[in-house]
């Protein structure tokens, strides 16, 4: 009886209609059954990734004793970081440039800002490879160095994400805040540190946690501009594959899968998720 | 008891042009010291351009300003003696109410225990003591326009510039606000100026008015000068509400002037006007200044006749439409002329506003002294 006792669902409260749940269901089978599928073959044990055999964690174990592996993701870790602190820096600029200022080529700039996330990746990639052949950029560099031409070609597609998500956040800001703080006694940097910055935060994190997505798993561009001897994680998984699809890239995938999902949370965490949401 | 306070600011001669518009048009203006000095007028006349030009956020064009004998051109607005309260009152939403008040102080490296008594002080000023913590998001916009007041005033500024203040509260809020305002500028003794395009709340608070008009200033004087001894129509319109009638100038007396207008009748003033004789001008008559009289036109014709002569200061007329506002009636009525009149009547007790109603002929009479004589 208790189903028939729920109170009436209300005309938008399509949230609780039948076919709406199943909808939502079934977005949610196909977009997560493959990852969900990938780590749980990442513990089976057994040489191939078709037929369940037993529970292992002996492919982690590999993995992580694999030298290139272990190399390829700390690599891939250090452009991420690399790229996003970078990118963060010349994209918040770059959009205050563009909201704050008139210069001569205004309006060149801003239409090519965005230029790199719409170049399809695979002639950004062939570009990269151009340029850095033809200055010659050196590839035999020592650690971290060796990584700079990856971490070059991230920044230029990265920071025009930030720039597009601070911009739009910027729009946002009331201009007699920035006029009452320097009423107040405010020079410019003093506005920009204590009034400007603070209002451009949750769009500095959104503009972080996109950039080091973007870096960590791009395999075009970086394919194209690592050198002979740095490999990054998505590089080295394709490789892996091409020998044969043992459950040792599943338990790397896996780990790689779990690093993303905590630094994300990690960084709602400490922004708040509505502060996130604010800015779209 | 001669002396004469030099005034804090001195605005002289000051044009501002955007482009090809002009928003101030060669302003000269003296603010004293203590006053409340409200710059009164419609959007887009060109008041709030001069606060800012005051407070620093814009440049003459051409002119100078002067705060407390200085002159401030190349001086930015974070060097000038003046604080504004903003219209959106821009209150930093990332910081508690104790940490805005306190911003100010900060930055011009106030120390940390003065800090503290001074933030408390104001805050006591506007009636937010014990709000030190809260964040404005937690706040009423009232709360937060008297956050951004005991920000302002924290500063100790020779003037607070205020734009636009009371805009964005509910009329009882204003109501109250208004008082609350004039109470705080007598209690700090600090100049205010305020921009405003609400003249209940000018002439409710001010000391002086200047009244702009296209980048010009159309009238400055107290509010009841201005109300009652407008200089022009435009004044006369701004302020308050008014029936304006064109005429000819046939009597100038230094005692007494008499305008013959097509549209109201005779008018009779008992004093002169000084201007040429057999000019066009205009009279300007206050609603309220107008008396009704159900039917008894005798009645009418004989109030008249006290202060003017007869067939003076008289006229008869049909209502054509009325408004029932609680404490007054507002009439609309017909003249014989068919010009339209607007009469104001108190409803002094409960049945009042049931002596008139549509259609009814009436006949009114007004003193020799309430028409006012416009000659631009």
């Amino acid at each position: 009886m208790a189903l028939f006792r729920r109170t009436p669902i209300a005309p938008l409260e399509y949230s609780r209609t039948l076919w709406m749940r199943l909808w939502v269901g079934a977005v949610m089978v196909f977009l997560y059954a493959p990852l969900i599928v990938l780590m749980i073959f990442s513990f089976n044990d057994s040489k191939r990734n078709v037929v369940w055999r037993g529970f292992t964690l002996k492919y982690y174990d590999k993995a992580l004793n694999n030298d290139v592996l272990v190399e390829a993701l700390v690599n891939s870790l250090t452009i991420a970081a690399l790229a996003t602190l970078i990118s963060l820096v010349l994209g918040a600029i770059s959009a205050v440039l563009l909201w704050r200022f008139r210069f001569p080529f205004k309006g060149a700039v801003d239409g090519t800002i965005s230029l790199p996330i719409i170049v399809p990746e695979i002639c950004m990639g062939v570009a990269f490879l151009m340029f850095f052949a033809m200055v010659q950029w050196p590839t035999d560099l020592v650690w971290p160095f060796n990584l700079s031409a990856i971490t070059i070609a991230h920044i230029t597609f990265c920071f025009p994400f930030v720039t597009m998500v601070v911009r739009s956040r910027l729009a946002s800001f009331n201009r007699e805040q920035e006029e009452a703080a320097k009423d107040l006694g405010a020079g410019e940097w003093q506005m920009f540190r204590d009034v400007l910055i603070p209002h451009m935060k949750p769009a500095l994190v959104a503009g972080a946690l996109l950039s080091f997505t973007l870096s960590l798993d791009d395999f075009v561009i970086t394919y194209f501009t690592s050198g002979p001897d740095t490999v990054t994680f998505p590089v080295k998984v394709y490789s892996m594959l091409r020998f044969s699809v043992t459950p040792e890239v599943n338990a790397a995938s896996t780990i790689l899968i779990v690093l993303t999902i905590v630094l994300t949370a990690i960084a709602l965490k400490l922004q708040g998720v509505k502060a996130i949401a604010e800015t779209h | 008891m001669t002396e004469t306070k030099p005034p804090i600011i001195q605005i002289q001669n000051v044009s501002k042009r955007f482009g090809k518009v002009t928003a101030v048009d060669n302003v000269s203006l003296d603010i004293l010291g203590g006053e409340f000095f409200v710059l009164l007028g419609p959007s887009g006349c060109g008041k709030t351009t001069l606060l800012r030009m005051i407070a620093g956020f814009e440049l003459p064009t051409e002119g100078r300003i002067l705060i407390d004998g200085q002159d401030m051109a190349g001086i930015p607005p974070n060097k000038r003696p003046v604080n504004m309260v903003f219209q959106s009152y821009a209150v930093f939403p990332h910081m508690s109410v104790a940490d805005n008040v306190a911003y100010g102080l900060k930055i011009a490296g106030v120390k940390g225990g003065e800090v503290k008594d001074r933030v408390a002080e104001a805050l006591e000023l506007v009636k937010l003591g014990g709000f030190e913590s809260r964040m404005p998001d937690q706040m009423s916009g009232g709360q937060r326009q008297r956050v951004a007041l005991a920000r302002s005033l924290v500063m100790r500024p020779k003037v607070l510039l205020l734009d636009e203040p009371l805009s964005a509260l509910d009329a009882k809020l204003r109501a109250q606000m208004q008082f609350e305002l004039s109470e705080l500028q007598e209690k700090v003794g600090i100049t205010f100026v305020t921009v405003t395009h609400d003249q209940d709340e000018a002439l409710s608070m001010a000391c002086r008015i200047a009244v702009i008009n296209k980048g010009d200033v159309a009238q400055l004087a107290t509010p009841s000068d201005l109300y009652e001894y407008p200089s022009n129509r435009f004044v006369a319109d701004f302020v308050g509400s008014v029936n304006i009638f064109e005429g000819k100038l046939t009597l100038d007396e230094p005692d007494k002037a008499a305008v013959d207008c097509p549209g109201l009748g005779k008018v009779y003033l008992n004093h002169g006007v000084t201007g040429p004789h057999g000019a066009d001008v205009w009279v300007a008559l206050r609603p309220e200044k107008i008396y009704l009289h159900v039917p008894g036109e005798g009645k009418a014709v004989k109030a008249a006749a006290q202060d003017a002569p007869e067939g003076y200061n008289f006229a008869r007329g049909k209502i054509h439409g009325m408004s029932y506002l609680g404490d007054i009636t507002l009439f609309e009525i017909e003249l014989e002329t068919g010009a339209r009149i607007r009469v104001s009547r108190p409803n002094l007790s409960r049945h009042d506003q049931e002596d008139f109603t549509w259609g009814d002929k009436v006949s009114m009479h007004w003193r020799a002294d309430s028409p006012v004589v416009l000659l631009g």
